[in-house]
């Protein structure tokens, strides 16, 4: 299996979407492109796991690599394991259902597919990508058409959002650009290979303070606490492919990078922090879930309760230990899909009714159950409800905080199951007041979903449900990755 | 061996139900979900029964001690070495038992809604919802792993929560629903930190192997979980007590009891299955599954055995004073379950000691009859007069001549009047605690009485008193979907007390032979017709009398009325504390403070950038004033600093 | 009278290089600024000339060097002149104060 193709597909759709004349030609080649991702996604799982059956054992499978610039030690190093897989699976579904949902836009049709599926492009070879450069290259394409998706067919303060949200992602790239640069230049090699960097030693000074560059600095894309500030407003502004893209893909590609970057190659300066990290990540947990309780609009609610699950991610990936670290990386997958799946169903809800207020809204399972009852799912995966991907990710985060025996850890795990309580209240809370109760006046003639909505919202669901009911096949594919990520972290333990 | 997929039939039957129904109900089956329902849940039934008599009389007895026999089960989910959720079917004596009564209930629920809710046009979505409920109460049951019980657990919730919003248009459903998910998530939270408490110790998550190790004094797990405490208390007890709130959650225990009042906002079909027979037992099951392990340690069971008692006592005096007929029914149910509680907390493990643990089993099962058949009675009679409340009712034995007879004997049965099925289980419980705790004895023995007047308040109050005013058209007894039920359940309120329960279920499987004492029966028998009879005296006749003593209480009597102001109280610390105090600040800070560092660094750039900018004034000589400034500045340096 | 020297060269650059130096600062006339430019131009010529005579007199690197900077002053005096054209058809002065849009 070619990796290449993971980038040349969105790169080919882009280039017809640009090509092509009118508006709906452009979303049948966006949507055709879309599926054809999906499509590679599904097979590139089964190519993976039978190279694994196969009884490849090596840390990367389907490696490639060109020299680039070879003056710098630059090369276009590509490579996966069972994480990145289950991260190309989750842009894939999104992308997807992003696609479908987009499809009533009319203003700018062209340009808004066009950034749409570069900024898949941006992912797909992010979550590839085995050379620090080329992993940032990425990085910055899946940036800038956030700023421009936001900026155009945002609403609300969209200019404020975009310019928020572009400068605080660009912060955080910076510092992951000086963080890189760092292990650069302190490795005897000079190299940005992360396969060759993961072998070295690198001195512990240098970890000391690259370490949390590179951790702040993605965590900046997965809303660590307390630089989680863009999320709220730059969710609420983006248009709903938008908000599906930054919610689902965007902070995924923090959180990471943030394991595959800062903790695999420096596992002494995670040691080093994990004990912040916890008490951050708790903090956001918390705090986060809180403060969604005070929320009145469907996106920052939705928005305010991904800072509190991506704190569990950062919780999970804070504990250091393997069953955690598992969890961590299952919640990304199904965060990324229960919270896109939560704002297509909030951009079609705002799509009829013209408002994202709750107590504007009221009994719209009335009109529009296909919508209200996924709306309901969507809510009950965020709770955790067993049967839905949220559960198995949120359990094994617990389970694998709980294997540490002192207090501290003791105390920042239950602050985390705590959370549970609160989200409860809060998406019962958002959903009592959209779907039930009686009807508001003026919402009897609203139109349940059409199919395009139907469809993307099906896609989502499909995923949810497939991690939810058999979570195995997933943690087949991740633990090996973690093992041996726990292994550098054990050996210095 | 039994055969697995028979078995495992029992819980994917209704999952069928939940999925045919919940995703092509509204378009193709409006009209014949019911059936369909109905028929799936038949032949679940049916295997359960099959299953029952196949455990009970062929492979579960080994050498006369009932076996945990675990025929099938799988990982599900690998969290380390030896802790992983597995799927499975445990079959003991309990599990089978519960099998067979929440299938017998649930069906009795869906022939009754045949008729019941008829016409309603979410037909379909109810019984997909039942059968949700349904499946997840079996999986319960029957898991052979804690967390494989916490995932149906939380299903069960959410079944729960999605029938008791079936009316979604009516606020106080949405509120009830919304009460009862998250009061029962709360306590959730305790059995998830109380299942991560035992699974550290024990390094699994397997019940067989769980019980084994913790029971076994000489085990490592055992002594390290015994070894370590907090706030001194040993980590064994933290994770019994942390599991028990699960279960007082879900069983309405005192102070989680709240949302089961309001719960009866559900369709009463429901109220029947779930809030009386079925899900609120989940509590006293999960302590009974975990009963060995109780055992070993006596602080958590005083817990049990406190919270059950004060829980059936607070419980029975409420329910004296309220009028809507559900919801004396709800408190009902509540003190009955406190007394299933503490008849596990003064069991001991084995042997005559274990005559608690068989008791409260028994009247487990035997509740689960005539509770069933107390709502779906009361339902019947709301059906009739569209109203809940007793002050529209009165004289109705005239009008629903089955449902007066049924609901007469499930009354004699709840207040343990010989030879209803009541009287059996309630009688050895009382015997338990007689032999085992003298105190929890009397209150026991009060209840009991309370118990046997609030229910003939009830029954007078519908049946006599006073002729209620019947307008509209009236449609008779509801046919004989609803009648049907009442009978088969009456049946089993008439007789289910003379199984010997004992040689069935036992706390360590061995037969336990039943000893009646009539010397011992005559003080609650007594006490049971004197509340009666006081029942009779104040209510059969209209009169004034009831509410002269309910003014001469004044003050105590509202306090009761008012629960004891415990949802004022849950209000108080939700509303003021949790909103107020926690929730606004969160959103003040977040709003004025994180946001507010992220917004002055934006300004503060822009303030030095227009600070700065008159610098770059578009007057070229003053650029290359700069410029020569810049040249000397750097050749000073190369001269005097760098040399 | 002593035969003229390094350092008179030098010299002679120098006073040249201030004297255009004080031209292009004090001076508004955008015409007078370039010619101002020229003579510092040129006092650089002098120098390498005199540098190369008296280092290196064996080596042709220095007069290289001013024919090199000569095509560049004609190149950009052809420039500077067109732009000053341009300018005055456009603000109808060639003041440079009166030219100061490209700002911040």
């Amino acid at each position: 299996m070619n990796l290449t193709l993971l980038i040349l597909l969105p790169l080919i759709t882009a280039i017809a979407i640009l090509l092509v004349k009118n508006a709906t030609q452009v979303k049948w080649v966006a949507l055709a492109g879309a599926s054809a991702q999906f499509i590679l996604a599904i097979v590139l799982l089964f190519a993976f796991n039978k190279e694994r059956a196969n009884g490849n054992v090596s840390q990367m499978l389907f490696e490639l690599q060109y020299k680039w610039f070879p003056a710098w030690n630059i090369s276009f190093h590509i490579g996966i394991d069972g994480i990145s897989v289950a991260m190309i699976l989750l842009t894939a579904f999104v992308v997807v259902a992003g696609v479908l949902v987009s499809w009533n836009i009319t203003d700018k049709t062209k340009e808004f597919y066009f950034l749409l599926i570069l900024l898949s492009l941006g992912a797909y070879g992010f979550f590839i990508s085995l050379d620090l450069f080329i992993l940032f290259f990425f990085l910055e394409i899946a940036v800038i058409p956030k700023y421009l998706l936001i900026g155009i067919w945002g609403s609300g303060k969209k200019e404020y959002a975009a310019n928020k949200l572009a400068l605080m992602l660009m912060g955080g790239s910076a510092l992951v650009l000086v963080g890189m640069l760092g292990l650069y230049f302190s490795s005897s090699l000079k190299s940005f290979d992360l396969m060759v960097l993961s072998k070295l030693h690198i001195p512990t000074e240098v970890q000391k303070i690259c370490f949390p560059l590179l951790f702040v600095g993605f965590g900046v894309f997965g809303a660590l606490f307390p630089f989680h500030t863009w999320v709220p407003d730059g969710h609420s502004s983006a248009p709903t492919a938008g908000s599906m893209f930054l919610a689902g893909i965007s902070m995924k590609l923090g959180s990471y990078g943030c394991l595959r970057v800062a903790i695999s190659l420096m596992p002494e300066g995670a040691m080093q922090y994990a004990n912040i990290i916890i008490v951050l990540s708790s903090i956001a947990i918390l705090y986060g879930a809180f403060a969604t309780m005070m929320q009145k609009d469907l996106k920052y609610i939705n928005a305010y309760s991904s800072v509190s699950h991506c704190g569990l991610i950062f919780l999970g990936l804070g504990m250091l230990t393997k069953t955690a670290m598992t969890g961590a990386v299952m919640q990304m997958v199904s965060h990324g899909l229960m919270t896109a799946l939560f704002f297509a169903v909030i951009g079609m809800i705002y799509e009829r009714t013209h408002t994202k207020q709750v107590n504007e809204m009221g009994g719209l399972l009335k009109v529009m159950p296909f919508i209200t009852t996924v709306l309901f799912i969507a809510g009950l995966c965020s709770l955790g409800l067993p049967g839905l991907s949220g559960f198995v990710s949120e359990m094994t985060i617990f389970v694998g905080s709980w294997e540490h025996t002192d207090t501290f850890h003791r105390i920042a795990t239950i602050a985390a199951c705590m959370s549970i309580v609160v989200t409860a209240v809060y998406i019962l809370r958002a959903i009592g007041q959209t779907a039930m109760g009686p009807l508001k006046a003026g919402y009897e003639n609203l139109q349940d979903a059409r199919w395009n909505e139907k469809l993307a919202a099906i896609v989502l669901l499909i995923g949810i449900v497939a991690i939810g009911f058999a979570p195995f096949w997933l943690t087949d594919l991740i633990n090996p990755a973690t093992e041996l990520i726990m292994q550098k972290i054990s050996i210095i333990k | 061996m039994p055969h697995v997929i028979s078995i495992a039939l029992i819980p994917l039957l209704p999952l069928v139900g939940f999925i045919l129904l919940g995703l092509f109900g509204r378009k193709y089956f409006n009209k014949s979900a019911g059936f369909i329902g109905t028929f799936l849940l038949l032949v679940s039934t049916a295997l359960a029964l099959y299953t029952a008599y196949q455990y009970f009389f062929d492979i579960g007895k080994v050498n006369g001690i009932y076996q945990k026999l675990v025929p099938f089960k799988f990982t599900w989910l690998e969290f380390s070495k030896g802790v992983s959720i597995d799927m499975g079917i445990m079959l003991d004596p309990i599990s089978v038992m519960m099998l067979v009564v929440v299938t017998i209930v649930s069906l009795m629920v869906h022939i009754y809604s045949l008729a019941y809710m008829k016409g309603e046009a979410r037909f379909a979505t109810y019984y997909a919802f039942l059968g949700l409920f349904t499946f997840s109460m079996l999986g319960l049951v029957i898991s052979s792993n804690i967390f494989q019980m916490y995932i149906f657990w939380e299903l069960v919730g959410v079944s729960s929560f999605l029938l008791i919003g079936y009316y979604y248009d009516k606020p106080s459903a949405v509120a009830a629903c919304k009460k009862a998910f998250i009061v029962t998530r709360f306590a959730d939270l305790g059995f998830l930190i109380g299942i991560l408490v035992l699974s550290f110790y024990a390094h699994t998550l397997d019940f067989n192997t769980l019980i084994e190790r913790l029971t076994s004094p000489a085990s490592n797990e055992f002594k390290a979980a015994v070894g370590a405490s907090f706030i001194g208390i040993t980590a064994l007890t933290w994770g019994l007590v942390l599991v028990f709130i699960g279960g007082a959650g879900k069983s309405a225990m005192l102070p989680l009891h709240i949302w089961l009042p309001d719960a009866m906002e559900g369709p009463t079909p429901v109220s029947a299955l779930i809030h009386a027979a079925t899900m609120v037992v989940a509590g006293v099951f999960l302590v009974a599954r975990l009963f060995p392990v109780f055992s070993m340690s006596a602080p958590a069971l005083y817990v049990v055995t406190f919270v059950g008692v004060t829980s059936a006592l607070f419980a029975a005096i409420i329910a004296c004073t309220q009028t809507d007929i559900k919801r004396v029914l709800a408190y009902s149910t509540m003190s009955q379950i406190g007394f299933m509680m503490f008849a596990l907390g003064i069991s001991g493990l084995g042997g005559e000691n274990g005559l608690g643990y068989t008791a409260s089993m028994f009247h487990l099962f035997t509740h689960a009859m005539f509770k069933a058949l107390l709502f779906l009675g009361a339902g019947a009679v709301i059906h009739y007069i569209h109203s809940n409340e007793m002050k529209d009712m009165g004289g109705l034995r005239k009008y629903l001549p089955i449902t007066h007879i049924s609901f007469l004997i499930a009354c004699l049965a709840i207040s343990g009047v010989p030879p209803f099925a009541g009287f059996f289980s309630k009688e050895e419980i009382l015997l338990a605690a007689y032999h085992h705790n003298p105190a929890v004895y009397w209150i026991a023995l009060l209840t009991s009485g309370l118990t046997a007047f609030y229910m003939f308040r009830l029954y007078f109050s519908i049946f006599w008193g006073k002729q209620a005013h019947l307008h509209g058209e009236h449609h008779g007894e509801g046919g004989f979907a609803m009648m049907l039920p009442l009978l088969l359940l009456a049946v089993g309120a008439v007789l289910a007390g003379f199984i010997p329960f004992g040689h069935f279920v036992s706390s360590d499987g061995a037969a336990l032979e039943s000893h009646f004492h009539w010397q011992f029966s005559v003080a609650p028998v007594l006490i049971g017709l004197l509340g009666i009879f006081v029942a009779m005296w104040l209510y059969k006749k209209e009169n004034d009398k009831p509410a002269k003593m309910a003014a001469s209480l004044n003050g105590i009597y509202q306090t009761i009325y008012h629960k004891f102001y415990f949802d004022e109280l849950y209000i108080f610390i939700t509303k003021k504390i949790l909103f107020n105090l926690i929730g606004r600040p969160a959103a003040w800070f977040d709003k004025n403070v994180v946001d507010g560092v992220m917004n002055l660094t934006g300004n503060t750039t822009q303030l030095i950038s227009e600070k700065i900018k008159g610098y770059q004034s578009g007057k070229v000589q003053q650029y290359a004033l700069y410029f020569l400034l810049g040249i000397i500045g750097i050749a000073a340096l190369f001269i005097y600093v760098w040399k | 009278m002593p035969e003229p020297g390094l350092y008179h060269l030098l010299f002679i650059s120098a006073a040249l290089f201030f004297i255009g130096m004080f031209g292009f600062f004090t001076r508004r006339n955008l015409v007078t600024m370039l010619m101002s430019i020229e003579l510092i131009l040129n006092s650089v010529n002098i120098n390498f000339i005199a540098f190369n005579k008296y280092l290196w007199p064996n080596k042709m690197d220095g007069l290289f060097f001013v024919i090199f900077v000569i095509a560049i002053a004609a190149a950009e005096a052809a420039v500077a002149i067109a732009i000053i054209i341009n300018l005055y058809r456009s603000h109808g002065s060639i003041d440079v104060e009166k030219a100061e849009e490209l700002k911040y």
